[in-house]
């Protein structure tokens, strides 16, 4: 999964794109993986920028749990921004707007 | 093939509390308010058209049981929570105390689906015939351990109907009670087993205490084949999906969101919630499957799943 990254003041923003679903969860989470590792405290925060993602799993929102308790772990701060409504939805839905750090928007996750 | 639910309630029977019946009432009764209902049967009406589901009805308390009715004179049933005793006395009112032959298709023998059995009256009754299946190889001496003492004071050998286990592989069709009975091996402390009933061109799948990772293709895969073109899944939806794979990870169930996603790639005709958590009141499950049925509805593809709820009474015909 093609994964951009850009650098914004001390935060590392990533922006996956399409459906994170069965077929494509596997390599969301590995690309996912390297950034994580770096999410540690004194490092960047990382925050992904969900605003091109039409859809997401319960094997991607299981990604997004697994990289969230590995950067608490590491003393690491990941948060999710600008969800799309239906995406917005299935957090609600499953609950994991009450378990990930969760913006509306990109800039709103930066100033946090 | 009429579906019957005796119990829904997961892990531990529940009962409403006063608090619970008074917040019916005065939300029942404020509704009413400026109405003319004064004939039972415009009262009756009222309830049935005006209030809804969780004000009106409940979804019970009674743990896992559940009858498959394809009109044989035989009796299919899977497992024996305390829904069971519900049922049993149920048929022995309305078609006497012996003569019955009962088939349970056990998922595991955990408390809330074993529970049931030491009141379950037809057992008991000389004349009866309880045919337990599992795949457990122990399922014969939990039955026994539970109605012994220091657990219940009556003793196993006082149960007087004639009871047989018989011993079931995962992954192999069987013929019980006139249906095609297939077992799948569940993720679940202990183990437990679905089990996927097909008899009349219908086709019901019975999948509860079953916890899904979502991280092996192939796991899902095969839960998918189990699921295949269901009229009718049954599904294990005690935890949000948050929570089964955060906090409550391991602890064996799973969530509203992967029961439709399931039913989705299986293209099952209908998903069912079922087990219900235990502290969740009548307004909470209600607005667990209000909020199922919209993701069912923004992630469908080109096949719809239809969404319910079972409650303790509800019978869905296939």
């Amino acid at each position: 999964m093609d994964l951009a990254h850009t650098r914004i003041a001390g935060t590392t923003v990533l922006s996956p794109a399409g459906r994170i679903d069965h077929a494509t969860a596997e390599a969301f989470k590995a690309a996912l993986a390297p950034h994580v590792a770096r999410c540690a405290a004194g490092q960047d925060r990382l925050v992904l920028d969900f605003g091109a993602v039409e859809y997401i799993s319960s094997a991607g929102l299981r990604v997004l749990m697994l990289a969230a308790k590995q950067a608490k772990v590491q003393g690491g701060i990941l948060a999710v921004a600008a969800l799309q409504p239906i995406v917005r939805e299935i957090f609600e839905i499953s609950r994991f707007t009450l378990v990930l750090n969760v913006f509306a928007t990109l800039d709103e996750a930066l100033a946090a | 093939m009429v579906v019957r639910f005796w119990g829904t309630r997961g892990s531990i029977p529940v009962a409403m509390t006063t608090a619970q019946v008074q917040r019916k009432l005065v939300a029942a009764l404020t509704r009413a308010a400026g109405r003319v209902l004064d004939t039972p049967q415009k009262v009756r009406e009222f309830v049935e058209r005006d209030l809804g589901f969780a004000v009106s009805h409940t979804f019970g308390g009674n743990s896992s049981c559940v009858q498959i009715d394809a009109g044989g004179s035989e009796y299919t049933l899977c497992d024996l929570g305390s829904g069971a005793r519900v049922f049993g006395n149920d048929l022995q009112a309305a078609r006497g105390p012996s003569g019955h032959t009962f088939h349970v298709l056990m998922s595991h023998p955990h408390w809330d689906h074993v529970m049931g059995f030491p009141f379950f009256m037809p057992a008991y009754t000389e004349g009866n015939r309880i045919v337990i299946y599992g795949c457990h190889p122990a399922l014969s001496e939990a039955f026994r351990r539970q109605n012994a003492a220091p657990f219940f004071p009556v003793e196993y050998a006082r149960m007087t109907a004639t009871i047989e286990f018989v011993q079931l592989e995962p992954e192999r069709d069987y013929e019980i009670n006139g249906a095609r009975v297939r077992a799948k091996l569940q993720r679940h402390g202990g183990d437990s087993y679905g089990y996927r009933i097909e008899q009349n061109g219908k086709v019901v799948v019975y999948s509860t205490d079953s916890e899904h990772k979502q991280d092996d293709p192939a796991e899902v895969m095969g839960f998918v084949e189990f699921f295949r073109n269901a009229d009718l899944v049954i599904f294990d939806s005690q935890y949000s999906l948050a929570d089964a794979i955060s906090i409550k990870e391991d602890w064996g169930h799973s969530s509203n969101i992967v029961g439709v996603e399931l039913c989705q790639l299986a293209r099952a005709r209908r998903l069912c919630l079922y087990h219900h958590e235990p502290i969740f009141d009548d307004e909470r499950i209600a607005a667990l499957l209000d909020e199922t049925r919209r993701l069912e509805e923004i992630t469908r593809a080109d096949h719809r799943v239809e969404v319910s709820a079972a409650w303790d009474g509800l019978e869905i015909v296939l």
